[in-house]
């Protein structure tokens, strides 16, 4: 066994270590359990619930707040958040691969409950878009009337050879707003093959304005993501903000029948009742100095 | 089983009708990286075989860069070429990210370790008894260089197939350097990226059959050839 009769002093004294340290820990782990449980307390079973959201929202940071928030009023839940577009996110809806959507593509969700996918839509909060472009604003978009005078004037330029638009491209809530605007403003949608001006990432929001930067290009962003990421993409600035047509709206979706739809259910209910609101509510104030999410739940 | 059913169909739908996008994604896949190991091959052939067979002081260091140059990872050659060519990098003067010299440029320096690896270890191993004899016979400096490729071609072409496969299947830098453009940047896996995100799996599935298409044909090409040349030296045909 241990081989102590007639073994080297140092093994004998490395054994004698090392059983003592064994007796130590489990001592000290049996004292343990009798002094810290002083009533059985009910152990919690952890369960993941996966929330499929955007891009965007993870990249203005909320989840960075809103997540630690949940799990403490929900202990027994995981949030395990996938953040791709909103197309996408809904996508991961209809497969039921995701317990409960936080999205922004009003048209997109109005239409999966209207497929059947999902029975109940809230509104959880909203903020706007705003549009970016370089310093020297070679469309001359500054100023314009209205989102129809900045879309053309845009399209102009491009056509012009000055200036080239970079599209998310990837079906998310801000590609979703940037085709809406095209088609508000009469231009049909423009596409990489047939206009050499527009740009087509089909990647998140934060690829997306690098290659604006970098392009020296105009490009749609919601505010969040903006005041978050400005710092990183220097040549950019906001060049056209502050319209109606530019709102954007959040919604959260339940997904029945999802692997951890009670989960999914209490994310939804915890983040329209006043406690997840105020999170939002409170989001960005000391960093940036305004909200970047207004909260607006019913 | 029915989302693999599904997706195959679609794919095949995608592939037949002559989708223009498709086609252009697989052409945009095969140029840049055609053109990144063409250029390669260019400057590490030559490099290659000159540290293969001459020997110098600093030789073996050479040799153990090149090594490890075949392991650098492609996502962290990505990161520092986005990172040079950016605007706010050194050479951001030259308006290259995101554009298509530059994910050639990152695909060049991938595919230069392993050409040049290759190439110093093919031309390594023909026996130097061949190379002395052929000098004793009167061959001067270029016959024998010639002599000593013809004696290497089999490690040649594992180097052209080395190169083109560390470059056609890589995803990180591609994206990083590319931007996944569309219609320009946007390569085989960059989209089926894409595609996966989006949960268009049936475009995604495409992608992945024309690109293990690719790498198959180009490596039966490759490996008929190195055999060709075996089969030529011991039957004479």
């Amino acid at each position: 066994m241990l081989h102590l009769k007639g073994a080297p002093h140092s093994r004998r004294l490395a054994s004698i270590a090392l059983a003592t340290a064994l007796v130590f820990t489990l001592v000290g782990c049996g004292a343990k359990a009798t002094t810290t449980t002083p009533a059985p307390a009910k152990k919690i079973v952890v369960s993941d619930v996966v929330l499929a959201s955007t891009t965007s929202t993870q990249d203005s940071g909320l989840f960075d707040v809103l997540i630690p928030a949940f799990e403490k009023a929900f202990p027994q839940y995981k949030t395990k958040v996938i953040a791709v577009g909103s197309g996408e996110a809904i996508k991961l809806g209809e497969t039921k691969d995701a317990d409960v959507l936080l999205v922004h593509s009003p048209a997109a969700e109005v239409k999966f409950l209207a497929d059947g996918f999902a029975k109940v839509r809230q509104d959880v909060m909203y903020n706007d878009f705003v549009m970016v472009g370089p310093k020297a604003d070679p469309a001359g978009i500054k100023g314009s009337a209205d989102t129809t005078a900045s879309m053309l004037a845009i399209q102009k330029a491009g056509k012009a050879g000055k200036t080239v638009f970079v599209s998310r491209g990837d079906a998310s809530g801000t590609n979703a707003k940037e085709l809406t605007l095209w088609a508000k403003s009469g231009i049909t949608t423009p596409t990489p093959t047939a206009d050499k001006w527009y740009l087509s990432t089909g990647q998140g929001m934060g690829e997306t304005l690098k290659v604006a930067d970098e392009k020296g290009a105009y490009t749609l962003v919601d505010r969040a993501t903006w005041l978050s990421s400005a710092a990183s993409v220097p040549g950019l600035e906001i060049v056209f903000e502050k319209q109606k047509t530019l709102f954007n709206q959040y919604g959260v979706i339940v997904i029945p029948e999802a692997k951890n739809e009670a989960g999914g259910s209490a994310f939804a209910d915890w983040i329209v009742s006043a406690e997840g609101q105020k999170v939002i509510a409170d989001y960005g104030v000391a960093k940036y100095g305004q909200q970047l999410f207004i909260p607006n739940a019913k | 089983m029915q989302l693999f059913v599904d997706a195959w169909r679609e794919g095949w739908v995608m592939l037949t009708s002559g989708s223009i996008d498709v086609w252009k994604i697989v052409w945009a896949s095969v140029l840049l990286s055609g053109s990144a190991t063409f250029l390669a091959l260019l400057i590490g052939l030559p490099v290659g075989y000159l540290v293969g067979v001459k020997r110098f002081v600093g030789r073996r260091a050479a040799l153990v860069i090149f090594n490890a140059g075949m392991g650098l990872p492609p996502t962290v050659v990505g990161l520092l070429v986005a990172m040079t060519l950016s605007r706010r990098g050194p050479l951001g003067f030259m308006s290259l990210l995101y554009t298509r010299p530059a994910v050639v440029i990152a695909q060049l320096i991938i595919a230069v370790p392993v050409v040049m690896a290759i190439t110093a270890a093919a031309v390594s191993a023909v026996p130097r008894e061949l190379t002395l004899q052929a000098r004793s016979l009167g061959a001067g400096s270029v016959r024998i260089g010639i002599l000593t490729i013809s004696e290497a071609r089999m490690g040649l072409l594992a180097a052209v197939a080395g190169g083109f496969g560390s470059i056609i299947s890589e995803v990180g830098a591609s994206s990083m350097v590319g931007g996944n453009l569309e219609g320009d940047t946007r390569v085989m896996t960059t989209a089926m990226m894409l595609f996966s995100r989006q949960g268009q799996y049936g475009p995604a599935l495409a992608l992945a059959v024309v690109l293990m298409g690719i790498v198959v044909f180009v490596n039966v090409v490759l490996t008929g050839m190195q055999t060709s040349a075996d089969r030529w030296e011991r039957e004479g045909r």
